[in-house]
């Protein structure tokens, strides 16, 4: 009998609409999330003034935020982040626009798809960050190398999403623009690229972060300014709020570049069905 | 036989895209320090085989490989427990917020001034990148199922665990494995990034170490072994998704 009590009140929280939360959970709710990082930096705190940790593998909070206010104070940190920023949002328009013409031509010509498609099969799953010291040695160590390592480390994610959902593009949908009269060109931006929008956005939204991964990379191995360098320079010189400031700003600058895709996916794709439909992911 | 030929057809554009290398650098149309001819870089795999490929990438996947699984059994565990206790879900969704647009990269000075330069600060770096995909799609799709298929489990008289191990589970395992695919690449691009800024070896050490050398034709021969290893880790692992998955059609 008690377990069949027990299991009542369970399947009660496991369905979260269904419960009607106290005041006090509900605070929780709301404050939780606030509660946890501020403790977690107290404790960090209280951790390196009481010096249980040697200062150097753990500055304080308050010298590390000490060192971001310098950073943003001197522009430091506005040159940096602008330089990685350029170059990541370059080599992101290249890979985006040569990931989606190739995979929408890879999903309607068919010779085009016998040649690429072993091609992306190869390409998708190897670390193409190994071909580093190659593009260092045919573009140099400037922009330019930097620039095409980050795009070509992207573009197969794109071409292959682009490619599957241009191809699963219903084709109800097709048969009846046709039948209304609508030539290739009118068929192709009516219909094929807003009905795989979606998909393509996805795809997009998972080339961002290998983006940003690759640039740190290029900018730690072939200097240039940026904040991968500067973070990499701090190491170096074994000034460690610096390393910690350094994440904590590359973490900042990830935030709103990831959270501002999210936010054009939704401009996008406000007549989507999954824009009304309630959140799931994060 | 017809299998055979379907398959050689496929992956005839590779081979001709090798034909096109040897042309370019037999006839000169790009000096040999720059690329070096294909049938040099062959010559040049089979000599550094045995001897440095093998070993720096089998050191190589031997780390990549630690990190993903111990990142498999903490990021499932982790996703499948958030989304079925809320107060888990509270405390520890806050650093997934905060870790998840974090380009990865940026943690490799931290893993080496903590961790230094061997196995254990490499094999961290990975396995914090690969943990994130895996707990956020074990989230998603332990969120995602059917509350009918949970209902029914309870209404049979399945505890608390059966229903976690014998429902959850299983429905989210098809999500859960193309999360783990995402991390499976993740696990490649950080295991040769963590080696190519510094390290004492790994493939992608390596393939650093012979291009500053000057040897390019070893470079290339690097470059060559780490894709191909990446290219059968992938088909591997569809094949062995599609084994797990089985059950499904």
């Amino acid at each position: 009998m008690a377990r069949t009590s027990t299991a009542d009140s369970r399947a009660a929280s496991a369905l979260p609409r269904a419960e009607g939360p106290s005041i006090g959970a509900r605070l929780f709710d709301t404050f939780g999330p606030f509660i946890v990082i501020g403790s977690l930096v107290v404790a960090w705190e209280i951790a390196a003034q009481r010096q249980l940790v040697i200062p150097f593998l753990l500055p304080a909070f308050s010298t590390v935020v000490m060192k971001i206010v310098d950073d943003v104070t001197t522009g430091a940190f506005f040159m940096n982040a602008g330089l990685t920023l350029y170059r990541t949002a370059i080599a992101f328009t290249l890979a985006a626009v040569s990931g989606v013409v190739v995979g929408i031509l890879m999903a309607r010509v068919v010779s085009f798809r016998w040649f690429f498609d072993p091609l992306v099969s190869v390409g998708l799953p190897s670390p193409k960050v190994a071909l580093l010291p190659v593009f260092m040695l045919w573009f140099g160590l400037f922009d330019l190398s930097k620039i095409l390592l980050v795009a070509f480390s992207a573009c197969f994610q794109i071409i292959i999403t682009t490619w599957h959902g241009t191809r699963g593009v219903e084709k109800e949908l097709i048969w009846s623009a046709r039948s209304l009269g609508a030539n290739e060109r009118q068929l192709l931006w009516e219909i094929v690229v807003p009905a795989a929008l979606p998909q393509i956005l996805t795809g997009l939204q998972i080339a961002m972060p290998v983006c940003l991964i690759v640039i740190l990379v290029t900018e730690m191995a072939m200097g240039g300014g940026g904040l991968g360098d500067a973070m990499l320079v701090n190491a170096r010189y074994v000034r460690s709020p610096g390393v910690f400031a350094g994440i904590i700003e590359i973490g900042s600058v990830g935030f709103c570049v990831i959270k501002s895709m999210e936010w054009v996916r939704r401009r996008l794709l406000v007549w989507h069905q999954e824009t009304q439909r309630e959140e799931t992911t994060f | 036989m017809n299998k055979t030929i379907a398959l050689a057809w496929r992956y005839t554009p590779i081979l001709l895209l090798a034909l096109a290398w040897e042309a370019i650098t037999q006839f000169g149309l790009i000096s040999e320090y720059a690329l070096p001819t294909f049938t040099s870089v062959l010559v040049s795999f089979g000599d550094l085989f045995f001897e440095e490929l093998l070993p720096h990438t089998a050191q190589s996947v031997a780390r990549g490989f630690t990190a993903l699984v111990v990142a498999i059994v903490v990021g499932m565990t982790a996703g499948i427990l958030m989304a079925w206790y809320k107060p888990i879900r509270i405390v520890v969704n806050p650093f997934i917020q905060m870790f998840y647009p974090l380009p990865k990269s940026a943690l490799i000075p931290l893993t080496i001034m903590w961790l230094g330069l061997g196995d254990v600060s490499k094999i961290s770096l990975i396995f914090i990148g690969c943990l994130l995909p895996v707990v956020v799609s074990a989230f998603n799709a332990a969120r995602g199922v059917e509350n009918v298929l949970v209902w029914s489990a309870r209404g049979l008289g399945a505890t608390e665990r059966e229903v976690l191990r014998e429902v959850v589970v299983p429905a989210a395992l098809p999500e859960v494995l193309n999360g783990i695919r995402v991390a499976l690449a993740l696990a490649f691009i950080l295991m040769v990034t963590g080696e190519l800024i510094i390290a004492n070896n790994g493939i992608g050490f390596l393939i650093n170490f012979l291009g500053d050398g000057g040897d390019y034709k070893g470079m290339f021969a690097g470059v060559i072994m780490i894709t191909a290893v990446g290219f059968c880790a992938d088909r591997l692992y569809l094949m062995g998704m599609r084994r797990i998955l089985i059950w499904r059609e």
